[in-house]
């Protein structure tokens, strides 16, 4: 449990920071009250339709107040049973029984057992399947229904990590043959049911009086959300008091917001993190020298400071972030330094080298900076970068992939498996470097070790050496883990220990949060 | 009304071809980071994006003429999602949000006609005083400034320093009259600061031009006083260029509404708009427009209708 204890004493560090600057009283949570949050990332395109959610507004609406999950990701990072109440695996982590918590009930009253779980990740896979959790579904090959509260898994290969997968915000669970009505109107298990929704602008739900996480969580008697994509119009809700609570505040007027005693900051260092993916089945990127030469070229420091605006952390080329559990902080950082690129250019048998770096703002805010600033840094060192402005629109479809070197940020992923089957392993789709050569062989091979296996030291030692490889011999360019900075009104009390796997602690604040 | 109609045509085929030209299209815009070839492929073809646009904009000319809008493609690409279960239709998306945006326009021309119009006589009465010329440089200084400005401007003097209003008018359904009035208020007042100076330089300016006429002159040396010769004389006069001017600023007030409602998070059909063009939302963009060129043409001919109304050599032919 080395990760944990590492990433609870950081963040309840920053939770003193917070404590220190507002004099806010140890969160000690009481039932009542209403919670208004204004929330960006929302659209009129919203449903309940979990398969199709990827932004805050819906997960903080489905997965953080109405719908659950068979598991759920604590605060701390650690992982807890939500629908499912213990799990165990065979040994070589192919097949796992569920054991399902009974007597609960949807919001219409049907009662929720084995068949829901099997009709709710059903939904997932088909040929017409849209579902972002499709890969993590498909990897089920048979789903047995032992009794209404126990249920067996058996998998293509060996996962230890898929009780963590069973958590991802899109695998919700429905009421089986009332799906659709559920999609319609929010019919789930969670804590508080849909009073009203209007997509894109408002939903209003009631706590469910009778549940089954008790007094545990869900504190407030009524929530409000209220679609504010507008950054601006967020920030007036908040400081004129008819938010409580907002996301994704903007950095240039965070001091406005630091400013008023009535607020607080919260500030965690997830996963989020901005990346220049270069194709390694390219040259001159196949050549690992040059790949080296542009890691110790960028001011990674810099690049915090100036693009983050210090919200955030520099980056070692590895997307295992402090909201991971094997996160290995034990690797030297790299930092800028001019003479180690002329050294590996000189390597690779170059002098200077000439490159394009393709970058817009639809990648990440300020890539377009980030991209000049690092074609300033890089000079020194015989790294002469040409800036390429690509247009935001199509980006993703006509730039990332598509160009040697390009922008692009990922949301992290919440286990180390999860996030290297996304980006990193062989023949993937969103393999964004290519990185399938051979000089990724012993990557590989550990990724599919590490998969299966059960015992935590020797995932440990196996994901530390995976983190090693991709920082020294790695594809993808990752300078900075971007922060998650929302702030609160002191009417509402929030606990020391505040989720960094996704905005909003972790999307979960109508659950945890209270009225102070 | 034929002109009318062949301008929405016009309009229609503008459109279409405007929004096809932006880069991306729905498919590419909703799956975003994850738009793989495949996917993209197999939403165009839900959504019949891989046909011609020619055949594309027909199709919809054919529903919109049996008056059936179609359903959004963020609709539709969700019905595949669940297997073709009945949706909402563009019509039942907008209905509410075009409520929204015409008690917004109400609210703000109950407040805007009312005060420009008087500021106009007032001005035409006290013309070249301080009291004319300190009301052109304040609405002049209003509608100069961009719409947003104005609104952060209310916001910070009447939500933030002076908290009277609420900053944020969100509306829904079910709300008391009075909540929701107290909602609109900061969106109309702002809408008000941006058309007032329009509406009340053309009434001042009107009822100027009319003054030198000679049946003025004969009026004022009866010995009526200044006030009286304005509103009885000369302002009936100039009735028809004023009611034009405010039909084109009524026509603003649900066209242009598109800045402050974002502003304000107020949900009207703007705020859809916006919202529906981000992700290239082809049948609801359309029926956005559609409307916002209806109540422009609409409210045009009701101005003529009733210019004609107020002009008695225009009402009886020789």
């Amino acid at each position: 449990m080395y990760g944990i204890s590492r990433r609870g004493l950081m963040k309840s560090g920053v939770a003193a920071g917070v404590l220190g600057l507002t004099g806010m009283p140890v969160h000690a949570a009481t039932r009542g009250g209403k919670l208004t949050a204004g929330l960006g990332g929302a659209n009129t395109s919203d449903s309940w339709d979990s398969r199709t959610h990827s932004d805050l507004f819906m997960i903080a609406s489905c997965h953080g107040a109405v719908f659950d999950c068979l598991t759920e990701v604590a605060a701390d990072g650690s992982l807890q049973g939500e629908l499912a109440e213990s799990w165990e695996a065979s040994a070589d982590a192919k097949v796992w029984t569920f054991n399902l918590r009974s007597g609960v009930t949807f919001h219409n009253g049907k009662a929720f057992g084995a068949d829901d779980v099997i009709a709710s990740l059903q939904m997932h896979i088909g040929e017409e399947s849209k579902s972002a959790a499709k890969p993590i579904v498909e990897a089920i090959t048979e789903m047995k229904k032992l009794s209404d509260t126990q249920i067996e898994f058996t998998l293509a290969s060996g996962n230890a990590d898929f009780p963590y997968l069973m958590s991802d915000y899109h695998i919700c669970m429905y009421p089986a043959g009332q799906i659709e009505d559920a999609i319609a109107n929010g019919i789930g298990t969670g804590l508080y049911s849909v009073v009203s929704f209007d997509p894109g602008v408002r939903m209003v739900a009631k706590r469910v009086d009778d549940h089954y996480k008790g007094d545990s969580a869900g504190y407030f008697d009524e929530i409000e959300y209220i679609a504010i994509n507008d950054n601006t119009a967020r920030m007036n809700a908040l400081m004129t008091g008819q938010v409580d609570a907002i996301n994704r505040i903007d950095f240039k007027t965070e001091a406005l917001l630091k400013a008023n005693p009535a607020l607080r900051i919260q500030e965690v260092t997830g996963n989020q993190q901005y990346t220049f993916p270069m194709l390694t089945d390219n040259a001159p990127y196949n050549d690992v020298n040059v790949r080296r030469a542009i890691k110790y070229g960028v001011n990674r420091q810099e690049l915090v400071d100036k693009i983050l605006q210090g919200h955030g952390a520099v980056g070692n080329d590895t997307p295992i972030g402090p909201a991971n559990q094997y996160y290995n902080d034990e690797m030297e950082q790299i930092s800028y330094d001019p003479d180690k690129s002329k050294f590996y250019l000189k390597e690779a048998g170059l002098d200077s080298i000439d490159l394009d770096l393709s970058a817009s703002n639809a990648a990440f805010e300020g890539a377009v900076d980030a991209a000049q600033l690092m074609q300033a840094s890089m000079a020194p060192g015989g790294i002469n970068i040409n800036v390429v402005q690509e247009p935001a629109d199509g980006y993703w479809s006509n730039v990332w992939l598509k160009k040697p070197f390009s922008a692009c940020y990922w949301s992290g992923r919440a286990t180390e498996d999860w996030m290297f089957a996304t980006a990193y392993e062989a023949g993937v789709p969103w393999n964004d470097s290519q990185w399938d050569g051979d000089d990724s062989a012993r990557f590989q091979e550990l990724l599919l070790t590490a998969r299966a296996e059960l015992d935590s030291d020797k995932r440990k030692a196996q994901y530390f050496e995976m983190q090693q490889i991709l920082r020294d011999d790695g594809g993808v360019l990752i300078p900075m883990f971007a922060n998650y900075v929302q702030a609160v009104n002191n009417r509402i009390s929030s606990p020391e220990v505040v989720g960094n796997l996704w905005q909003m602690d972790n999307a979960r604040m109508a659950e945890r949060w209270s009225v102070a | 009304m034929a002109l009318g109609l062949l301008t929405l045509l016009i309009v229609s085929i503008v459109i279409f071809v405007a929004v096809n030209l932006l880069p991306g299209d729905f498919a590419e815009l909703i799956l975003g980071q994850g738009a793989t070839p495949e996917a993209v492929a197999k939403i165009r073809e839900d959504l019949g994006l891989d046909q011609s646009l020619v055949s594309r904009y027909f199709g919809w000319l054919g529903g919109m003429l049996t008056g059936d809008l179609g359903s959004s493609f963020a609709q539709l690409n969700f019905q595949t999602n669940l297997g073709g279960a009945g949706g909402v239709t563009v019509a039942e998306q907008i209905a509410p949000r075009f409520a929204n945006t015409m008690f917004l326009a109400t609210v703000t021309a109950i407040i805007a006609v009312p005060i420009a119009v008087t500021l106009g006589i007032l001005a035409a009465l006290y013309r070249n005083t301080v009291f004319d010329r300190a009301a052109n440089i304040l609405t002049l200084s209003s509608i100069s400034s961009p719409e947003f400005f104005m609104a952060y401007v209310l916001i910070l003097f009447l939500a933030v320093l002076n908290p009277i209003l609420p900053s944020l008018s969100n509306i829904y359904e079910g709300m008391a009259f009075s909540d929701r009035l107290e909602k609109t208020l900061l969106p109309a007042l702002t809408l008000t600061l941006v058309v007032t100076a329009h509406m009340m330089r053309m009434t001042r300016a009107a009822i100027i031009n009319l003054l030198a006429s000679p049946y003025i002159e004969m009026a004022r040396l009866k010995g009526m006083s200044p006030l009286r010769v304005i509103v009885k004389h000369a302002l009936p006069n100039a009735l028809a260029p004023i009611i034009n001017v405010i039909a084109l600023n009524l026509a603003y007030l649900i066209t242009g509404v598109v800045v402050v409602e974002v502003v304000f998070v107020y949900p009207g059909i703007g705020q859809l708009f916006v919202d529906s063009v981000k992700i290239r939302d082809i049948p609801v963009v359309q029926a956005c427009c559609l409307i916002f060129a209806a109540a422009y043409i609409l409210l045009n001919l009701t101005a003529d209708i009733l210019s004609i109304l107020s002009n008695p050599r225009l009402r009886h032919p020789k």
